[in-house]
């Protein structure tokens, strides 16, 4: 973590192209492994700053309208719910198409991610990716069968890459960011 | 760090009440002076109760977290997703290589000729091509970049 930040001190306003100053990416920083468990969390994370209860609500609010935060939650264990079976399903689709196509499938139940990625040819095909949830294989096919369906004849092929392992789950850490010179 | 290799975990037995909590706060908490009392209320139970058992979905590992639900590249960082074809005789070691890079939030297994497959997320973009060329370089595997062009939806709800 390199955010340095002195509460006593005034900070300087130096928001960047994001529109990020240096007391947002304080409460970044102090929130990221998550929010307190107490009455008053946004209190809780002001007196660690050297602020305000209010102003910490106030600052994640505007974080919050500007989609720098998606929304304040909870993050499920897949395993733990009953979902096992986690498919990353990936389609060839046409060019021409993609962009219609990948706002359609969002759309659809049980769609939990869905991006446009490069293919990388000759190994690997694919530019669409849909994540899928299931508590069995069997319902994760179900859903991709409907998938399939809605993309037709724009798609060439597809594939459902399961996850047996995870190897590494740490979250993202995404605020160390060059401090204040010190 | 953790290089640790966690297996599939068992399905977790909830009642009622941790169900509600569970869908609930998927959701999302409103930004409002007391907000788990407000989420309480709702769910028609105390704030204390609320407050209890969500520290004990935490701990048993129901929720890998509770907090804001960060935007990696409306904070100004890097993000990718990345594939590795691993020879599986090597497959011990380049996990333990890959996982000890700082910038590798999420790996997984998967059954496929790319069969490892990371998050990676750095603190500006132009580290995202550093950070491959290291991975790289300590594997001698290559990389396969898959940075997203396009996101057409992202939204995890798993009800139950």
């Amino acid at each position: 973590m390199s955010v340095s930040t002195c509460p006593s001190e005034p900070l300087a306003e130096d928001a960047g192209a994001n529109g990020l100053d240096a007391i947002d990416r304080a409460i970044v920083l102090a929130t990221q492994a998550g929010l307190p468990l107490v009455p008053d969390p946004w209190g809780a994370v002001g007196k660690s700053l050297g602020l305000a209860g209010e102003e910490v609500r106030a600052r994640l609010h505007r974080m919050q309208q500007s989609g720098v935060i998606r929304r304040i939650a909870a993050v499920p264990n897949h395993y733990r719910l009953g979902y096992v079976a986690n498919g990353m399903t990936v389609w060839d689709v046409d060019d021409a198409h993609i962009d219609r196509l990948g706002r359609e499938v969002a759309a659809i139940p049980g769609v939990s991610h869905c991006y446009r990625r490069p293919r990388h040819l000759p190994e690997w095909p694919y530019n669409l990716f849909v994540m899928l949830h299931g508590k069995s294989q069997a319902e994760v096919e179900r859903q991709a069968e409907a998938l399939r369906e809605r993309l037709g004849e724009a798609c060439r092929d597809h594939r459902i890459l399961y996850s047996s392992r995870i190897l590494k789950k740490t979250g993202l850490r995404l605020a160390r960011r060059p401090g204040p010179p010190r | 760090m953790s290089v640790v290799h966690r297996h599939r975990p068992e399905p977790a037995e909830l009642d009622d009440a941790d169900r509600r909590i569970v869908n609930r706060l998927q959701d999302g908490l409103p930004l409002v002076e007391r907000p788990y009392a407000a989420v309480a209320a709702e769910l028609d139970l105390s704030e204390g109760e609320l407050l209890y058992r969500l520290e004990r979905l935490l701990e048993d590992g129901v929720l890998s977290r509770f907090g804001p639900m960060y935007h990696a590249e409306r904070l100004g960082g890097g993000l990718t997703l990345a594939a590795l074809e691993v020879p599986e005789a090597d497959y011990e070691r380049v996990t333990a290589a890959v996982n000890a890079f700082p910038e590798v939030a999420h790996n997984y297994r998967r059954e496929h000729r790319l069969n490892m497959w990371f998050v990676l997320a750095t603190e500006t973009p132009e580290r995202i091509g550093e950070t491959i060329a290291a991975i790289e370089a300590a594997t001698g595997l290559a990389v396969f970049n898959m940075p997203k062009q396009e996101e057409f939806h992202v939204r995890l709800h798993l009800p139950v």
